[in-house]
């Protein structure tokens, strides 16, 4: 390596070393400063030494808002998950229609938050929405989903259901990797659909699976949009309970809306704390079922 | 040739595989013994399920989208009627929602800001990536490993010190802080564009560097013609990653003209569909307005998505 190139290396990437240092790691520095005042951006801020921390222990709130987040995480991922494989799969081999198939599921991504979260609030609506005017027709009775506090998380999880069409194009790809020569010779020795299910296919895209998973679950735990769009606003009924609050909500009215900046920084921590545990359990967890094709990169 | 091309030929196999008589990739394909039954296996009883579930479930994706042109265009009263074509249609309703607030306006916004988020962070991750791909310098995979840390990073740690940054520089109230970070490049698409640079031949710059082309030349003349399909992806990515952001207008934007469209469609579903008379079908006109670009974006740049996505895992 000549040091001209090492020169003109360092050129290249100098736009991304400044915006780190600007807008990532001087501000962590700064968050996590503020995470032991009281900084409230008007007035005198003081050192508050772990009052935030201990706060984030005795606030029911967050604890609340907390379970509520992990809730609709526990239900939308794995439920997420299941769909787009299951759609991925029916949707392998159906030939030429494929490509509109694919197209169909993918077109509600393209729809933005506010506005997904702005129609499932009439399409979930409990007398006369149409969610539960379909369910009806296989003699369901549809709930409140939209004012009953113990259906708003399995609304929120809806919503997203109807934007997995991520994860199937991600999961037909990796299908279409799969070798047939595998099925072929686990067919000749006699394994039927289900087992070829779970020790070729599912094994052989593991590694898709895993990345939707981790993409997925870091996304829920930071949900925002959808919540705040059906439920929360300035006029906030009385009604809205804190059962759809979850935790990003929760701190954007702490840092945003009450200008509790200080207490918000200490929250935006242990959400960072939450999220790296969940993930290093999930890579934990993933390195022993995940299958990468040959020792790749 | 790049990773990014990889996405079309197993597209093209499985078209070529339908009348096959392999076997397929688990759901009940018949019994063990199908390869023994003679003829295309289009004709066993499995087909027609699989397409009807199909088509269920693209009845479940669109049609809330149906609804949604449905309902914009009905009368008040109407709205929650659930029949597909409105009995009187009132385009008037549009005329309302342009009462209710500036929403040409926000949707001027909202293309300025995404135009500008796109095309910043296309061309600064551009750079920043050909950086990592071609040159090779000491402490390259250090700061590379770096880079991919901060997609770790929830937006909630940095998102108040940098409210306080654009704060001090008197910026908070305009659309400055909805775009400025993307000059610095951002993190996943850095990694997407390295990959494709890194699949570009060496020989292709080398040669280049023989014929005197500056460094800076060579990402210009070679590296970014031949990745215009990734920096499509990249562009159009980030175009609809702004249009749907509702988090950063909510912090920076007070002013109602300011508004990008999701902040003005907040506003809207607020004041007539969460209160008010509860004057949904105006609610449901500036959804409409609000969806309406990014679908037809989508049908304009649909196939460079559609890979995107699919090669973006494959990646990661």
């Amino acid at each position: 390596m000549s040091r001209h190139e090492s020169r003109g290396g360092w050129w290249f990437i100098a736009p991304w070393i400044v915006g780190f240092l600007v807008f990532t790691a001087g501000p962590m520095v700064v968050s996590l400063v503020l995470s032991f005042t009281d900084y409230s951006l008007v007035g005198q801020s003081h050192a508050v030494g772990l009052e935030n921390y201990r706060d984030l222990w005795s606030d029911p709130r967050v604890r609340t808002s907390l379970a509520n987040t992990f809730t609709y995480a526990a239900m939308f991922v794995p439920l997420g998950t299941a769909v787009a494989l299951g759609l991925a799969m029916l949707l392998q081999r159906v030939g030429r229609m494929a490509g509109f198939f694919r197209t169909a599921f993918y077109l509600p991504v393209m729809t933005p938050a506010v506005a997904a979260g702005a129609m499932f609030l009439l399409l979930l609506n409990g007398q006369r929405g149409l969610v539960n005017e379909v369910l009806g027709w296989v003699g369901i009775d549809g709930p409140n989903w939209t004012t009953d506090p113990a259906w708003l998380k399995p609304s929120l999880a809806v919503v997203s259901l109807w934007t997995v069409g991520g994860s199937i194009v991600i999961y037909l790809a990796a299908l279409h990797n799969v070798p047939r020569q595998l099925h072929e010779a686990a067919m000749l020795d006699g394994a039927g659909p289900v087992r070829r299910f779970w020790h070729i296919t599912l094994p052989m895209i593991s590694g898709a699976l895993f990345f939707t998973v981790i993409t997925h679950t870091i996304a829920a735990m930071q949900m925002f949009d959808q919540a705040y769009t059906m439920f929360y606003g300035p006029q906030q009924k009385a009604t809205a309970s804190d059962e759809s609050l979850v935790y990003m909500v929760y701190l954007f009215q702490n840092a945003f809306q009450f200008f509790k900046m200080g207490f918000a920084s200490s929250m935006a921590w242990l959400l960072f704390v939450i999220i790296l545990l969940i993930t290093a359990l999930q890579f934990r967890i993933g390195n022993r079922f995940v299958y990468y094709e040959g020792e790749s990169r | 040739m790049s990773a990014l091309d990889e996405s079309t030929p197993p597209a093209a196999a499985a078209a070529s595989a339908g009348k096959d008589v392999g076997p397929g990739t688990g759901w009940g394909e018949g019994a063990p013994s199908a390869p023994s039954r003679p003829g295309p296996r289009s004709w066993s009883w499995w087909s027609p399920l699989r397409l009807a579930l199909l088509w269920l479930a693209t009845a479940a994706f669109v049609y809330p989208l149906v609804w949604l042109v449905s309902a914009a265009l009905k009368p008040k009263s109407q709205v929650f009627d659930n029949r597909l074509i409105p009995s009187d249609v009132q385009w008037h309703n549009f005329v309302e929602v342009w009462r209710a607030g500036p929403v040409l306006q926000w949707l001027v916004n909202s293309v300025v800001v995404g135009l500008m988020a796109a095309t910043t962070v296309t061309l600064s991750s551009a750079l920043v990536a050909f950086g990592f791909a071609y040159f090779r310098f000491r402490g390259r995979g250090l700061v590379f490993g770096l880079v991919l840390s901060t997609m770790m990073l929830p937006g909630a740690v940095t998102m108040i010190p940098v409210y306080l940054i654009w704060n001090h520089l008197g910026m908070v109230d305009t659309q400055v802080p909805l775009w400025a970070q993307n000059l610095f490049g951002s993190a996943f698409y850095i990694f997407l564009l390295r990959q494709f640079f890194l699949g570009i031949p060496r020989e292709l710059f080398e040669a280049a560097r023989v014929d005197g082309c500056s460094y800076f030349g060579m990402f210009r003349r070679i590296a970014l013609p031949l990745a215009r399909p990734a920096l499509i992806i990249v562009f159009v990515f980030e175009l609809q990653a702004s249009w749907s952001d509702l988090m950063k207008p909510l912090i920076y934007l007070q002013t109602e003209s300011y508004f990008t469209m999701p902040r003005g469609l907040k506003l809207i579903v607020d004041s007539f569909a969460l209160s008010g008379e509860y004057h949904w079908e105006i609610a449901m006109a500036a959804t409409l307005l609000a969806t309406l670009p990014m679908i037809m974006m989508f049908a304009f740049a649909q196939r460079h998505i559609l890979d995107g996505i699919a090669t973006s895992a494959k990646q990661g």
